[in-house]
Order: structure tokens, then sequence, then C-alpha cells
């Protein structure tokens, strides 16, 4: 039988460590909504998605009071819509529209976003794909709930760089429409390699083709919890430091696999994955920067970061596998960095830089996540760093992405607002040198050999 | 058997346990189990309860039970048994 010290320790965990469910994500397959007809296709997007998740943001919160344990977002991710309107949508005012929907839908079910304004083009854009991405700056400067993400590169294919070439555009009119918000329409757009079918974190959640009709993914948390655990083993070793993180991150992944099957029951729809994640917030106490300090680095960003890093992310992995049936998505700890005060501190500290950042990247979950940087940079430049980037994924066999937003009007010394999740960041400085007949080459990279690994 | 968690978190007063069962007897819930420490210097109680008889809805238990507290100065939190289950036993 549970003993109160164990019910101590749980409750303690919600109460001063920040546990939480990062999201409940419920995929949603539009691919019998598309048609000819751009408004029957609307209505039927419209009809689905509030059907099938009329009760999703009641019966999370039915759970988290339950359970006791907040579940703090509550999502929905969708077919790539470059898909689903491939057949009537002939110019990106037309995909604007269904993005106009999809806001409509995300605020009737009160969910907090809907990912899936989406194009997944890896090796080729088809004219749709190419649209839909065209529509991207208007369609987020349009709407508050929708994020958008573009696959431009896999371990299998390659990089597309003409995508690559035109996201770069694409990241800086996004920042131009929404530049009177610190040009937060960036933070809702994402550049993936290797993007998971089944990834609930935003915004780089889309429900793949390879999914069932309606879906139940959850992602996990818990920095904070983390962190407190290693509090207790100041000092010991690497063994000591490693058990702490697992059994820690196999309590952490044990609520999320609970929430998941109660909601998966609950809403009649399947039960998806976990995703393992150390997901920060801008709150103090919920900061992935901080493990990394408790781990023994001054800063996050001082040299030896990027091996705690790598130990942290494998040991939650380690952990969290064994706590769950089924786990996908992205799984590892993110790195945000205004979404993490710890990150925030470092980055304003001179600590932390792009580059560093990108070799963190190689051994964490995803990639450039959140990062501010100067309104003027180049868009040859956004492409480099997003093709760079993809290229870590593309060779090490992971998924990476980039989510820069040049913020208009601000260089490196001032300071950007994006409320909410999404936090606040120092602009930072980005390589001044250029990479234009680089990103202005036609065509792709070839997919990297699959043996022969040094 | 539909279980739940009672915890109880505060300093130490007179009449805690008496107001929260008297609270459950009403509600005609069971209580299976009850422990008692002090951690950190604060009273914990922890009771295993068994909810299915009932006459009161989950929610309403959770939410009378932390008017309960709020009378006598302490904190009461009602959960599913699950939760603890799951984070604890593999």
């Amino acid at each position: 039988m549970i003993n109160i010290m164990e019910v101590a320790e749980t409750n303690k965990m919600v109460e001063q460590e920040n546990l939480d469910v990062r999201t409940i994500t419920m995929g949603i397959s539009l691919l019998d909504c598309a048609g000819p007809d751009l408004s029957d296709v609307c209505d039927r997007i419209y009809r689905k998605i509030t059907s099938y998740a009329k009760d999703l943001v009641s019966t999370g919160e039915e759970i988290a009071r339950e359970i006791g344990v907040p579940i703090v977002n509550k999502r929905i991710s969708i077919t790539p819509i470059s898909l689903v309107g491939a057949a009537c949508c002939h110019t990106p005012d037309d995909y604007v529209q269904i993005c106009r929907t999809l806001e409509k839908a995300a605020l009737r079910v009160g969910v907090n976003f809907i990912g899936g304004y989406s194009a997944v083009v890896s090796k080729g854009m088809t004219p749709s794909d190419e649209l839909l991405i065209r529509s991207i700056p208007k369609a987020l400067s349009c709407t508050e709930h929708i994020c958008s993400s573009v696959n431009v590169g896999s371990t299998k294919t390659g990089i597309n760089m003409d995508a690559v070439r035109l996201m770069g555009q694409i990241v800086k009119e996004t920042a131009e429409l929404t530049k009177d918000t610190d040009s937060s329409g960036c933070t809702r757009l994402v550049v993936l390699c290797n993007a998971p079918d089944d990834n609930p974190f935003m915004a780089g959640a889309f429900l793949g083709v390879t999914e069932p009709d309606a879906v139940i993914n959850v992602g996990v948390s818990g920095p904070g919890v983390v962190k407190y655990a290693l509090e207790s083993v100041r000092g010991e070793s690497f063994e000591v430091l490693c058990e702490t993180i697992k059994k820690t991150a196999f309590k952490i992944t044990r609520v999320g696999q609970l929430v998941a099957q109660e909601a998966a029951r609950r809403l009649g729809v399947p039960f998806g994955i976990i995703d393992l994640s150390l997901a920060p917030t801008p709150a103090i106490g919920d900061s992935v920067a901080d493990i990394l300090e408790e781990i023994g680095v001054e800063k996050a960003g001082a040299p030896g970061t990027t091996a705690a890093l790598a130990l942290l992310n494998d040991q939650v992995k380690k952990g969290g596998v064994m706590a769950s049936s089924y786990v996908g998505g992205l799984s590892g700890a993110f790195i945000p960095v205004s979404e993490d005060q710890g990150m925030i501190n470092a980055a304003a500290a001179g600590a932390l830089t792009i580059e560093k950042l990108e070799a963190m990247t190689c051994v964490c979950s995803v990639g450039l996540d959140m990062i501010a940087i100067p309104g003027d940079t180049k868009a040859s430049t956004i492409s480099g760093i997003i093709a760079d980037e993809a290229a870590l994924g593309m060779v090490n066999q992971k998924t990476t992405a980039a989510r820069l937003i040049p913020v208009v009007g601000k260089t490196v010394g001032d300071h950007a607002e994006f409320g909410g999740l999404m936090g606040h960041a120092p602009i930072m400085p980005v390589n001044r040198f250029g990479c234009e007949d680089f990103i202005n080459r036609r065509g792709r990279i070839p997919a990297p050999l699959h043996s022969f690994k040094n | 058997m539909k279980k739940c968690i009672i915890t109880v978190v505060g300093k130490d007063t007179v009449g805690i346990i008496a107001k929260v069962c008297t609270y459950l007897a009403d509600a005609r819930i069971n209580i299976l189990d009850i422990s008692q420490t002090i951690l950190s210097g604060y009273f914990n109680m922890m009771m295993i309860v068994d909810v299915s008889d009932s006459v009161k809805s989950f929610d309403t238990v959770v939410s009378e039970l932390e008017e309960v507290g709020d009378s006598i100065g302490v904190k009461i939190k009602c959960q599913r048994e699950e939760i603890f289950d799951s984070m604890h036993r593999i």
C-alpha cells in the first residue's frame, strides 16, 4: 500500500517543484476533409475538429482535478494543411482562409494551439506546398492560436535547399507582419528536419499521414523536479547523478502515462505516445538551464555544458522509456531560450551563444529554439542557420529545428517580449559573415551515407 | 472499490482528525487507513478512503474538504489513488 512519504513526495513535486503535464494533444486527421471546393473543405475541417475535440479541454481539467497534477495545455495537431488544401487552394490567400477556419475551431473548443499549418517538403515541393509556405506570414499574422511548421529535410532524403532558401524569406516576412508584437508570429513558426509524425509539442506538432483518424499524445515536463532531486546528490559520482535523473524521469513520465490513458479512455480516442520531455517554462524553478548548473557548469553555455546536456537527455530517456507503454514525439530535454529563465540569464550574461546552442542541439531534443536575433539579419543568413541545423539532424538521424525570431527594430542589447509561455529573450548576436552564394544554389543536398560511421 | 488519498498538511492543532472524519462520515466515505507523521515540522496526515458509496460527487468532496481545511488552518487535498500508484509502483 502507498505510504505517507510517497504521497508527500508526489505532492511536494506539484506544489514546490512545478511538476505538471505539459500538454494533452489530440491528433486529428483532416485527410477526409479534402475536396475541390474551398468553403466545403473549411466547413468539414471546422466540423471535424469541433466534434472530435469538443470535450478535450473539459476532460483535461477533470483529470487534473482528480489526480491533483496540473495539465497546462490542451492542444490539437492536424494533418499538414498543404495536403488537405492541395485540391482547393489556388492562391496563398485560399490557404489563409483555411487558417482562419482553424483559428475559429481553436477558439470554439478552447485549446491554446492548433499545430499543423504545415508542409512536409524534405525532398521537393508541390505547387500546393509552396502556396502554403508563401501564405504562412499572412496566416500567422491574422491568427493567434495556429502553429506552423515546415519540414525541409530528413536523413533519408537529404535537405531541400530550395525550401531552406524560401523559409529564410518567410521567417523575415512573418517577423515584419507581426512587428508590433516583437515579431511574435515567428514564435509559432518552426523549420524542422526529420520531423516526427506524432509530436505533441508546439510549434512543430502535426499529425502525419501514418497516424490514425484521431489519437491522444501527451507531453510531460518537470525540469524543476529533476533540479530539486539533484540538489540532494551534490558532489556525488556520475553513477549517482545518472541514477537520480533516471528515477526522477521515471516518476514524471508515469504521471504522463496515467493522464494519457485516462484521457484516451474518457475521450474514446486511442492513446498514441508519451513524449519524454523536460519542457521548461519562464517560471522560476522550471528551467533546464538550472539543471545543467546543478550538474556543475557555472552557467548554461560554459565548457562542459554539451556533455552535461547529453548525459541529462540520455538519462531522461532511459528513465522514461520504462515508465510508458509507447514513446515517441521529440522525447528529450528542450532548450528554448526565451521559455527558460536560466537560459535567458545565461544568454544575457554572454555565457550562451548561438554557436554553443547549435552544439547543444546535437545531443538533445530539437534545436535552435525561441532565439531572438537582430531584426536586420539577412534572409540568407537565417536560411544558413536553418541549413546548419538541418544538416545536424540529417547526419545524426535525429529531429532538429530552428525557431528564430528576427525582432524587427531591435538589435543586440535589446530585449524582446513574447508573453505567456513564449516568454522573453535578449537579442542574441548572429555571425556577421554572409552565406548568400551558398544559399542561392538551387536544388537539394543529397542524403548522407548510412555506413562508414565516424 | 474506488480509492482516494486524502492528505492534510499544516500546523498541528486540536480536532483535525475529528473534523475530517465527521465530514467523511456525513458524506458516507469509508476510511480504510490513516497514518500521520511530522515532516519538516509540519503535521502530515494521510487517509486512504473508499468513495464508492459517497453521496457527494468527487468535485464536491474536493472543494468541501478544502473549506474544512481553511476553517482549521490546514491544507487538505483529495486525489485519486492512481496517481501515487503510478508514480511509486512499477
